[in-house]
């Protein structure tokens, strides 16, 4: 290719870069044009066209020696009419399609210069479609018709570039290469300032478009097999089918190539063929065509019968016919190169195959499409819905018609509501960049404007909340046949059982579910399944802590839905509305689920998680969805009285974290924010009091509220880093949860107050807000300062105060675990950290690096605030990610 | 030969007549060319050609500046490759 371009005269390369500059001057000019401007040159373009069509179609004759004046004329005039009538409503300039509820819109981009290449067997009718799609999209054409049909579309390019102009349209739109050749196609086709190339024709042209490197629409050849099933009403099938194929002498590449019909009705066929006008050729007519019309060395149809009469051909070939055969029919016996009809026949001469069942059919019709037609056009007869479904299964065709002609079906608003269209695209099957009738789209850019969205929130909470002292009572009127309550053998021994038991009605039959203390595991959740089961129970109370409740919300999942796979509920996500998982909705069983909790932490009693221990499997399966959440939660502080003191404060540090996690978390609300703020300044106050005063009634009361109303915060806005930290440090070094997010959380203040790394992409989040929401929580606490770094240093430093008064240790080292072992942990720590869930509504995204600096930061035990005014650094830390970017002093 | 500074503003379609009398006024000295494209909503071909043969006469003799080129004419001296000959003014 480039040795025949380097091989052209100065004088041919200045006259085709005379072309180009005119075109590329065009299509600048024309992106200054409004839609307004453009139609108005359209519909005289048209009327134009409709006006010359039958001259046109005479000069097209005259000089390719191919096809039908009537049916070229008619042709013409689908190309200009049924094109305008499709395009002349849809907006091509500026903004083309709004979608307001999405915030896009798709704005058109014109391409700029198209080259395009039209053929021998459709030329005016090509260059007309081209035409009216150019103007529509405000593109330059610079043609290259066939060398044997350059005369005609150099009339029509004229013809309608005389009108376009006259109307407002630039000098230079259009333009036709003279004399092109090869070398001058290969030229433009690698010319910078040519944007598109549209190659309608043969494999040659097609294929050199798309070994240009250019953006290339290029579509070519077919072979439409057509499988007449026994059922289709066969007058209307021959009648289409001989339409279609001798229209134009069949240089329609849409049209019927090989006719596969059943058995029971071929005989028939063939008898209403030669009725109306065509001869059904015997075995040796047949192998007569096949010998002459088909070149056997490349296997495809000799061209000398492109687009000539049925008795033109016969009589070249020496085959007899009636003098007003309009159509040769031959049998064939299979498909492929020992038989070389089956190939595309640009002339009327239809082949038929006789098949002796409907899968028979089907595969004689996909060899056909596979034998050079793969992607373009297929027709089925047939009145059998199944049948017509199947045959649009298996062949690979851009249109597949039914019940209709292939040729004047392909082109599109004829025969059916297809795109009309000149040019059809045949897929990758055919070595096309697109399958579609192509249309002004495919003339376009189309560039999306996409406004930000935000996806509407949610507050999701259980229904129906008791609580205060003596909430229990409420257990009275809940209606049960067979309740199970799912508690620990320690509650049990403290008569909680008892209490829960002497508010149910006294119908209700009751049985008690005893799990061993710790995490919670599948088989335990088997267990209580089969209790649910034995008993029939339409009622859980799950009296507990966090892992109680968890258990029986598991528990009621797999008694509602017995197919649901925990495996595959427990998936990880990103994003809880676009997650893989599908939570089961339909139930065998209903069970109500009442959560009482007897520890002030966790919130389970109202939250959509629950996670257990595969132990087998050594996994973790964490549960997240809305489905799992109690049904009732009663959250008396009775059962929270005698909780030993170490307890309390995990737990209530653990409330704490929700809180304070969910208050800076990217998906947090004003109806999370009320939740958090409250649950926080609830800790902040009634925490220590509960620690030193266990059998305080307010005190327990609210720090039991407080558990709750920061679960219903982080069940909707979720928590953050420090929980992700937690996880993996608790799982690693058995440290109880609320004690792991102890260690984390004053660090993470810190690190979420100051500028991220990396912010954590997120619609939702305006802004970056957290060190100001942390400040604002100082506000609430009143613990003073005037900016807002020296609020937020104020709230590290009261957690930190209010972590010693608890007497939770302050430093992992302080928990025993050596500098070496926590530096080999470390590493692994961080990678398992950055893995889990928790962290992806943080607002500061992590770095696995940041995160293990966390980590040593916790091992340090101090604060970043004292950190700031400290010179000794922990040696893992040196040059740490957030190193100096603190806002806090 | 001394210096030159010309202002000219085009008024609609008449590009061509303008960059004629701006030639001109330059009459090959060296300079600055300032065009006021305000009243300029659209170009066209005739207009580019006469942009580019001005451009080439110029051949870097002189500055030009256009000035007030509304966004839509702006796009087209791009595509044409001319925005780079000029320096734009608000």
């Amino acid at each position: 290719m480039t040795e025949s371009v380097s091989s052209l005269g100065e004088d041919r390369i200045a006259y085709l870069e005379g072309l180009v500059s005119r075109a590329r001057t065009a299509a600048a000019v024309f992106t200054q044009y409004t839609q307004e401007d453009v139609d108005r040159i359209v519909k005289p373009m048209v009327s134009e066209a409709m006006e010359k069509a039958q001259h046109l179609a005479r000069l097209a004759i005259e000089e390719t020696k191919l096809g039908v004046l009537e049916d070229k004329a008619l042709k013409n005039m689908v190309a200009a009419e049924f094109v305008y009538n499709y395009v002349k409503d849809k907006r091509t300039v500026g903004p083309i399609h709004e979608f307001p509820e999405r915030g896009l819109v798709e704005v058109a981009e014109p391409i700029g210069v198209i080259f395009s290449l039209t053929p021998i067997t459709n030329p005016v009718a090509t260059v007309i479609f081209k035409c009216i799609m150019a103007i529509k999209t405000r593109n330059a054409v610079i043609f290259s018709p066939h060398p044997r049909a350059w005369r005609c579309c150099y009339e029509a390019m004229k013809t309608l570039y005389e009108t376009a102009v006259k109307h407002g349209a630039p000098e230079g739109v259009f333009s036709c290469v003279e004399s092109c050749t090869l070398k001058d196609n290969a030229y433009l086709m690698h010319h910078k300032a040519i944007g598109l190339i549209d190659a309608t024709g043969g494999q040659g042209v097609v294929k050199a478009a798309y070994s240009s490197g250019k953006p290339a629409l290029g579509v070519g050849p077919g072979n439409t097999p057509v499988y007449l099933e026994k059922t289709a009403e066969l007058d209307m099938a021959v009648v289409d089918i001989i339409t279609s194929k001798t229209f134009d002498n069949g240089t329609i590449c849409a049209s019927e190539q090989t006719v596969v019909i059943d058995d029971e009705i071929y005989d028939k066929v063939l008898q209403k063929f030669a009725d109306l006008g065509s001869h059904v050729c015997n075995e040796e007519e047949a192998a007569l065509l096949g010998r002459t019309l088909i070149d056997h060395e490349t296997g495809f149809a000799r061209p000398m019968a492109v687009g000539q009469k049925a008795t033109d051909i016969a009589r070249a070939v020496g085959l007899s016919v009636k003098p007003n055969t309009k159509l040769l029919v031959a049998p064939i016996q299979g498909v492929g190169r020992e038989h070389p009809l089956s190939v595309e026949k640009l002339f009327p001469l239809l082949t038929v195959y006789r098949a002796k069942s409907v899968d028979e059919a089907l595969k004689v019709c996909v060899d056909v499409n596979h034998a050079g037609g793969l992607g373009h056009t297929a027709v089925v007869f047939s009145r059998n819905d199944e049948v017509i479904r199947k045959f649009g299964d298996v062949i690979n065709a851009g249109r597949i018609i039914v019940n209709s002609p292939g040729s004047i079906g392909a082109l599109g608003g004829v025969y059916n509501d297809m795109v009309p269209t000149l040019s059809f695209g045949c897929g990758t099957g055919g070595g096309n960049s697109t399958m579609d009738n192509v249309n002004v789209y495919h003339y376009l850019n189309i560039k999306r404007v996409a406004r930000r969205t935000q996806a509407p929130m949610w507050f999701r909470i259980p229904n129906q909340i008791y609580f205060n002292m003596n909430a229990v009572e409420s257990l009275s009127q809940f209606r049960s046949r067979s309740t199970i309550i799912v508690t620990n053998p320690a509650l049990e021994q403290m008569g909680h059982v008892d209490v829960v038991r002497r508010y149910l009605p006294p119908q209700t039959s009751v049985h008690v579910a005893a799990i061993p203390d710790g995490e919670p595991e599948v088989k335990v959740v088997m267990q209580g399944l089969e209790a649910l089961n034995l008993y029939r129970a339409d009622q859980i109370i799950a009296l507990g802590g966090g892992s109680v409740i968890d258990v029986a919300k598991i528990m009621k999942l797999k008694y509602e839905s017995p197919q649901a796979d925990l495996d595959e509920l427990g998936a990880a996500f990103l994003d809880i509305r676009k997650r893989v998982a599908e939570y089961p909705t339909e139930k065998t069983n209903r069970v109500r689920l009442i959560a009482i909790p007897t520890t002030s932490g966790t919130g389970s009693e109202v939250t959509p998680f629950a996670v257990l221990i595969d132990k087998e499997r050594g996994r973790k399966v964490t549960l997240t969805d809305y489905s799992l959440s109690p049904d009732v939660a009663i959250v008396d502080p009775q059962f929270v009285m005698s909780m030993p003191k170490g307890l309390t404060a995990d737990t209530g540090i653990d409330c704490l974290t929700h809180g304070l996690e969910a208050g800076v978390s990217v998906y947090a609300s004003p109806y999370t924010d009320s939740n958090a703020m409250q649950a926080i300044r609830l800790v902040f106050k009634y925490l220590p009091i509960a620690y030193e005063h266990p059998r305080d009634e307010e005190a327990r009361t609210m720090m039991h509220n407080a558990a709750c109303i920061a679960a219903l915060a982080f069940s909707n806005a979720s928590v953050g880093v420090s929980h992700a930290l937690a996880h993996a440090f608790g799982a690693r070094f058995g440290v109880a949860h609320g004690r792991a997010n102890a260690l984390m959380l004053p660090h993470v203040i810190a690190f979420n107050a100051a500028v991220p790394t990396k912010f954590m992409p997120s619609p939702h989040q305006r802004a970056y807000t957290a060190h100001k929401k942390y400040a604002m929580i100082a506000d609430l606490l009143g613990l003073g300062g005037d900016t807002i770094e020296e609020k937020v240093a104020n709230l590290v430093t009261a957690t930190e105060e209010l972590l010693d008064r608890l007497a939770i240790p302050r430093s992992i080292a302080d928990m025993g675990i050596s500098q070496e072992e926590f530096e080999r942990a470390v590493p692994d720590l961080a990678k398992i950290a950055f893995d889990d869930p928790s962290w992806r509504t943080n607002p500061r995204m992590p770095l696995i690096s940041e995160l293990a600096d966390l980590y040593w930061r916790a091992y340090q035990g101090r604060s970043l605030a004292k950190l700031a005014s400290a010179s000794e650094k922990p040696t893992a830390m040196k040059g740490g990610a957030y190193a100096g970017k603190s806002r806090v002093a | 030969m001394p210096a030159k500074a010309v202002w000219l503003k085009i008024e609609g379609q008449l590009v061509a007549p303008t960059l004629q009398e701006a030639l001109e006024k330059l009459d090959g000295a060296a300079g600055e060319v300032v065009l006021d494209f305000s009243s300029v909503h659209r170009l066209d071909a005739s207009a580019l050609r006469a942009m580019e043969n001005f451009v080439s006469t110029v051949n870097g003799t002189a500055k030009l500046a256009l000035q007030g080129v509304n966004i839509d004419v702006y796009k087209v001296l791009k595509l044409m490759k001319l925005s780079q000959r000029f320096s734009f003014l608000s």
